[in-house]
This record gives C-alpha cells, sequence and structure tokens, in this order.
C-alpha cells in the first residue's frame, strides 16, 4: 500500500506540478490538485504504463481521488 | 482615420542567443549559430547540421506542468512574448486586456509531438495516445498559449505560410493596429522541426546544405558556392503597438511599421515564380502600402536562403523592384548566422531589421567569397556596416509561391 502510493505520489507531483505533501489518499485530482480532463486521461496513460495494467473508460470515470487511485492498482494489480 | 503602428518592444529565442542584447551583438559581429545536430542522431542523414537552440530552459517562462503540456514551438514563442512584453515595459494587469491581441504563427507546428505520438500509435496501438497530442501539435497553439500564458484577450489568430509565416503574422497584427482594433498586438513566428521527419523530408527534396563539414561556413546566401539552406529553429516576437498609446505611456520606439504586401507565386509548390516576379509584387505592393518610393528604401533584409534558385531569383526580384537604385541600397541574409528558422524567420529577421534601423548599423551577410554573377548587389559581405537608413524592407517567401513583405522605417513625428 505505502509503496504504491509513493509511486502514485510520484507521478502526481511529476504531471500536475503540486508539491508531494498536497498528494493525501483524499485529494480529489481535479477540486484539489488543479488536474483538468486533460490531466486525468494522461493521468490514467502513466499509471498504466507504470503498473502495467488497463483502466476501462468505465473505471476511470470513477476514479476521483488519489485514494481511488491507490486501491484500483491493489485490486488490479 | 488610420492608426501609426510602432514597434515598442522585442523577445528572441534563436540559435545566436536568447536574449536580445547578446543576439543583435552576436549579428553585428557576425556569429554562426550553426553546429552539429545533438538533438537526434543525423548519421543516417545527408544534412548533418542546423542552428540548434542552446541552453533554453522553459522553466524560467512557465512552471512545469504548462512545460508538459506545450512543444517546443510553443515553450519558444511563450518564451519571446515574455521577453518581448517585458523589454517593451508593459505591464497588462494595468491594462484593458481586451485592448491586447497575438498573432503569432507556425509554418509546420508540432512535428516532434506528432512524431512521439505517431510512434506510440504503431508500437502500441491508439489508447496510447497522450490526451494532450492534438492540443500541442496544431500550430495556431503557439497564439493559443501566449494569450492564455499572458491573459491577453484581444483579437488572437496564426499566420501558417510556410517560411512567409512570421512575416505575415507581422504584417497582418500591424493591420489590426493600424484599424483600431487593438491598441498592442503581440506577433511574430515560432519553430522547433530540428527533427527526424523534418531533416527526412527536406533532405529528400535536396533542400538542405550537405556542408556538414564546416557547420559554420554551411549557411552562405548569394555566394556562388551555395548548396541549400540550413535549418534554424526559435522564435522572433515584437510589440506592435499604436503610436498614440506608446507615446502617452513614454515607451520606447524602435521603429515604425509603415507598410506590408503579401502576394502568391501562383507557379509552383516549392520552386520561386522564373524572375522572382511574385516577390516582385509582393516588395511593389509593400512600397505602395508604405506611400515610398524605391529611393526611399537604404537596406533590405533579404529572404536569402542560401539555395541556388531562392537567391538568385530574389536578386532579380530587388532589381524588378527597384531598377536602378537596386545596386545603391543594401541587402543582406541573416540567415547566414541563425540558420533558416522556416515560420519564425520573419519574426526574427523583424527584429533584425528594426534594431538596424534604431541603431544605424545594417547586418553583414557572412560566409561571403565567392561572387555569382548572377548575385550581383551589395550584400554587406561578412562585416556590419554603420549606416543610417531611413527605411528598410524585410522579405519572407514561402513554399507554396507565398511572398510577404514589411516596410519598417526610423520613427519621426510628423
Amino acid at each position: 500500500m505505502a509503496d504504491t502510493l509513493s509511486r502514485v505520489q510520484r507521478i502526481i507531483v511529476d504531471r500536475l506540478g503540486v508539491d508531494a505533501a498536497e498528494v493525501t489518499l483524499e485529494a480529489s485530482i481535479t477540486e484539489d490538485l488543479g488536474g483538468d480532463s486533460l490531466d486525468s486521461m494522461d493521468l490514467i496513460l502513466e499509471l498504466e504504463d507504470e503498473f502495467s495494467i488497463e483502466i476501462s473508460d468505465a473505471d476511470a470515470e470513477k476514479i476521483k481521488t488519489v485514494g481511488d487511485i491507490v486501491s484500483y492498482i491493489n485490486s488490479h494489480s | 482615420m488610420t492608426k501609426r503602428v510602432v514597434i515598442t518592444g522585442m523577445g528572441v529565442i534563436s540559435p545566436i542567443g536568447n536574449d536580445l542584447s547578446s543576439f543583435w551583438n552576436n549579428v553585428i559581429t557576425g556569429q554562426s549559430g550553426i553546429q552539429t545536430v545533438t538533438r537526434f542522431d543525423v548519421s543516417e542523414y545527408p544534412t548533418k547540421i542546423a542552428g540548434e537552440v542552446n541552453d533554453f530552459d522553459p522553466e524560467v517562462y512557465m512552471d512545469k506542468k504548462d512545460v508538459r503540456r506545450m512543444d517546443r514551438f510553443v515553450q519558444f514563442a511563450v518564451g519571446a512574448a515574455k521577453d518581448a512584453l517585458k523589454h517593451a515595459d508593459l505591464d497588462l494587469t494595468t491594462m484593458d486586456r481586451d485592448r491586447v491581441g497575438v498573432y503569432i504563427g507556425s509554418g509546420i507546428g508540432g512535428l516532434s509531438t506528432l512524431e512521439e505520438e505517431h510512434r506510440k500509435l504503431m508500437e502500441k496501438g491508439p489508447r496510447r495516445v497522450s490526451p494532450f497530442f492534438i492540443p500541442m501539435m496544431i500550430p495556431n497553439m503557439a497564439a493559443g498559449q501566449v494569450s492564455i500564458s499572458l491573459g491577453a484577450k484581444g483579437p488572437n489568430s496564426a499566420a501558417i505560410s510556410a517560411c512567409a509565416t512570421g512575416t505575415n503574422a507581422i504584417g497582418d497584427a500591424a493591420k489590426i493596429v493600424e484599424r483600431g482594433e487593438a491598441d498592442v498586438m503581440i506577433a511574430g513566428g515560432t519553430e522547433a522541426t530540428i527533427t527526424p521527419m523534418a531533416f527526412a523530408g527536406f533532405c529528400s527534396a535536396k533542400a538542405m546544405s550537405t556542408h556538414n563539414e564546416e557547420p559554420q561556413k554551411a549557411s552562405r546566401p548569394f555566394d556562388k558556392e551555395r548548396d541549400g539552406f540550413v535549418m534554424g529553429e526559435g522564435a522572433g516576437v515584437l510589440i506592435l503597438e499604436n503610436l498614440d498609446h506608446a507615446l502617452a505611456r513614454g515607451a520606447t520606439i524602435y521603429a515604425e511599421v509603415v507598410g506590408y504586401g503579401m502576394t502568391g507565386d501562383a507557379h509552383h509548390l516549392t520552386s520561386p515564380a522564373p524572375e522572382g516576379e511574385g516577390a516582385a509584387r509582393s516588395m511593389k505592393r509593400a512600397l505602395m502600402s508604405a506611400g515610398l518610393a524605391p529611393e526611399d528604401i537604404g537596406y533590405i533584409n533579404a529572404h536569402g536562403t542560401s539555395t541556388g534558385p531562392n537567391d538568385k531569383f530574389e536578386t532579380m526580384a530587388i532589381k524588378t523592384t527597384f531598377g536602378e537604385h537596386a545596386y545603391k541600397l543594401a541587402v543582406s541574409s541573416t540567415k547566414s548566422m541563425h540558420g533558416h528558422m522556416l515560420g519564425a524567420a520573419g519574426g526574427v529577421e523583424a527584429i533584425i531589421t528594426a534594431l538596424a534601423l534604431k541603431e544605424g548599423i545594417l547586418p553583414p551577410t557572412i560566409n561571403y567569397e565567392h561572387p555569382d554573377p548572377e548575385c550581383d548587389l551589395d550584400y554587406v559581405p561578412n562585416e556590419a556596416r554603420k549606416v543610417q537608413v531611413r527605411a528598410a524592407l524585410s522579405n519572407s517567401l514561402g513554399f507554396g509561391g507565398h511572398n510577404a513583405t514589411i516596410v519598417l522605417k526610423s520613427y519621426e513625428e510628423l
């Protein structure tokens, strides 16, 4: 879990230009971290590469927070 | 009544300097910015040289997140535009931003982004293509991102006319100020195509110099030994301002934009029209719109690409336009130093032309060693010349037969 979170944090910090401290499990990608719709799609692609998984469009739409990402990855990889 | 349009600021990112003062110093001391390509492996290409922009750090101009969303050609434009505004001492936060517009073009657009995303498409399939692909690649995005990053909400567009792009953008933008539709236009051109595909295409067309052993001698406009253009990259952006607006805020005026002409060759996709008749008509139109006689022009910043046909036909066009006066005025191609910056060429060369008028120094054509009987004008060979001219032209001629000319004049109160 901790390892997944730190890898996700690194990607989000890189893509969204935010501080690592802001990337908490509760943080919303769009509302708290300033991501727009293009960032969200870009992030999904990056996560797929990083964790060698495939996230369907339907599942991607349900992902709102950093915590959503971490639990999705932990249950699918 | 039409408004007078003056240049009050300039920003440049180029192979011979990423700030205006070192750039100008390199221009008047005849420095070449051509080197062996480092941006990709050129071992299989007949042309291995280019004018690369060195030491450009986009994070000086924008945060990391924006860097990732912009192709290199857009980063150059944003950098040059911010520098130009600073040079003009303009603060948009205190202005009516609806009166500030942007007109910046690119000849090709985000080719390196296209190449990278196309590779992903071929190797991994359509799902792997970045959602930023289209908004990074489209050539109008320089104008879009400059307006976004500066908050300029006035007229906004982009010229796309190959190597005439920068001059068309400046001419079109000047008309917007002249018509009173904006007080300030941020105008120019940008390009970043030192990429495998662009090189492959231009090499196949046999358009580029293969003078690889001595890169700094490869771009030699009007010289008999010229063997093709040398690609450059970068951006040149100018602040075009309504004269009254500039005077009211006590701005430094570098030159006045007094004329603009453009024509189409209606001839061939890459070759200039015989005798450069399209370029001649462009220069004539520009002079007519400026209300100047041929004898009023003291300097021409030529398109001068260092290809066989361009330099020969542009010389003929100058003779057609100026008659006997063609032998009295000075002509130079600064592409001998910064290379052919394609869509950015007109922007960078307008900056040089404005500074030539302001400083009373004509920039040289370097690498001029072997006179060509077909190119027999005064090309300001190898060394800059201290001469105060009153008015000057800058020519840009592009694939597709686009010809564009602007006329700049030293600022004088009437």
